[in-house]
């Protein structure tokens, strides 16, 4: 059988699946902590997997809803649909819903709990800005996401921190009425909390850098897909300028769902790249000139 | 391959984010001249004429490949026509002077494993196979590389413009065929590939 030019970056896959298990490792020791511990947790963890399951289930639905975006249909707009439709056939993935969203943010996402129940979005903003080629390398993207999952994977891995941040926010009340009835249910609790605090606090800096990788794969194999690497990469140097010069208060009306976006919608300088659900512009570049050199290279 | 390990292969694919892309299935061309003699059977002619539409890559390797593909087929006695359309893909154009699938084929087939002998297969899209119905409409059978099937493509009369597929003769002509082929049975993967050459 003839080789492939397409290579996974071994350290990458190494980092996520040293993110993946530390999460899980994290995750069953709280677990653990909560029944064996403290025989509570039973009910805060129906609620909040049922939180995460429904969020997951309804994931196309209500990323759309959140971004007032409509689908469109092939008559619409056929450029984006035979666009769509070429990337799909040489991906060999079921063609997801297409969706436009009337923002002058520049930004594209993917979202959907399958690859045959997701949908793909598009601003109008990023629709102006990018001329086709660049809006292929994009939507390979995104396509990329799908096809590997993310918002599975990143369901899975937040849904615990949810539970721990449920605890943190909301356990404060629940010890207050139980320490009034029982003296060691008051200290009892205290364990609870901060044993939530620190776990969720562990799990919001694994969660993001698993985003980060996540992202890095998405570019990928977005840019194995459409053989254009560079296309990409000057997709990503339009929108990342374009982002920084756009106020905030447009900002802020993306941050719920920034970490399936293309580009990450929250610029703060204040956010520390350890927070960040999007890897740095420098490396994504970087990357993507090795998948270049890659692609170039002789047979 | 078992299909629990398939499953438990995709399964840590997508845990470490690193679907591996799809490989080109490049023999079931050689069952189109099956196909044919059954077209023919039904007045349908073939015209000759083929494309195989690919991703063009950046870089001097791809530019490399496609170079020794034009000179292999010129070998054959066809002549050929890269053409570029507006979504970034490239149909090399094979025609003959006498329609031989067999030979059309051939052709086809050496285009496609230079191809992913260089690494590139990923970047097949599909390949075509003129044909003229009874009535005089061109039609073509489009090979998905990555799906492994057939499908025939009809764009309705006149329409050069309006982009309308004649889906009663495409669906007329699935039946003529399927026995021959494999036909793509999922209706949503018939790729529209307006303005592919021959057409």
């Amino acid at each position: 059988m003839a080789r492939t030019r397409f290579r996974s970056d071994r350290g990458l896959t190494l980092r996520m699946g040293g993110v993946g298990f530390g999460l899980g490792l994290l995750y069953v020791a709280f677990g653990v902590f909560l029944i064996q511990g403290v025989g509570l947790g039973a009910l805060g963890l129906v609620i909040v997997l049922a939180m995460a399951w429904g969020q997951w289930y309804f994931s196309d639905t209500l990323a759309l809803r959140s971004m007032a975006a409509k689908e469109v249909s092939a008559a619409q707009a056929p450029e984006l649909h035979a666009m769509i439709d070429r990337l799909c056939a040489l991906a060999d993935m079921p063609k997801p819903r297409v969706a436009v969203s009337v923002t002058d943010m520049p930004n594209a996402f993917a979202t959907g709990r399958s690859p045959k129940h997701s949908a793909v979005c598009v601003t109008t903003g990023i629709l102006q800005r990018l001329d086709a080629d660049e809006l292929e390398g994009v939507l390979a993207h995104e396509l990329s996401h799908v096809a590997n999952r993310d918002v599975t994977v990143m369901t899975v891995a937040s849904s615990l921190g949810l539970l721990a941040g449920f605890i943190t926010r909301w356990g404060m009340y629940a010890g207050g009425s139980m320490g009034g009835r029982n003296r060691n249910g008051g200290a009892a609790f205290l364990v609870v909390f901060v044993v939530s605090m620190v776990v969720y606090a562990i799990s919001f800096v694994l969660t993001r850098s698993l985003s980060r990788y996540r992202e890095l794969s998405a570019d990928r194999s977005g840019a194995y897909l459409t053989g254009r690497p560079s296309k990409l990469s000057s997709a990503l140097v339009k929108i990342s300028g374009d982002m920084a010069r756009i106020p905030n208060s447009d900002l802020r009306e993306g941050q719920a769902i920034s970490a399936f976006f293309f580009a990450a919608a929250v610029n703060r300088e204040s956010v520390s790249a350890l927070f960040s659900t999007h890897p740095p512009l420098q490396q994504r570049l970087d990357q993507l000139a090795d998948v270049s050199a890659e692609l170039s290279e002789p047979v | 391959m078992f299909a629990h390990e398939v499953l438990r292969m995709k399964f840590w694919d997508s845990l470490l984010g690193r679907t591996t892309p799809p490989r080109a299935d490049l023999d079931a061309l050689f069952a189109v001249p099956q196909a044919g003699l059954s077209l023919q059977a039904q007045g349908f002619v073939a015209t000759g004429q083929g494309a195989v539409c690919y991703r063009t890559a950046e870089g001097g390797a791809f530019a490399g490949t496609e170079s020794q593909i034009e000179q292999l087929i010129a070998t054959s006695g066809s002549t050929i026509e890269k053409i570029d359309d507006s979504y970034g893909f490239r149909w090399m154009s094979v025609h003959q002077q006498i329609a031989d699938l067999s030979g059309l084929v051939t052709d086809l087939h050496a285009a496609n494993t230079s191809l992913a002998d260089a690494g590139f297969d990923q970047a097949l899209l599909c390949s075509t196979i003129g044909f003229t119905s009874p009535e005089g409409h061109p039609l073509a059978l489009v090979y998905l590389f990555k799906r492994g099937t057939f499908y025939p493509f009809v764009p309705a009369d006149g329409s050069a413009g309006s982009q309308n597929r004649d889906n009663a003769l495409e669906l007329q002509v699935r039946g003529i065929v399927d026995e021959d082929i494999t036909v793509e049975s999922d209706l949503s993967r018939w790729l529209a590939i307006w303005g592919a050459p021959g057409l």
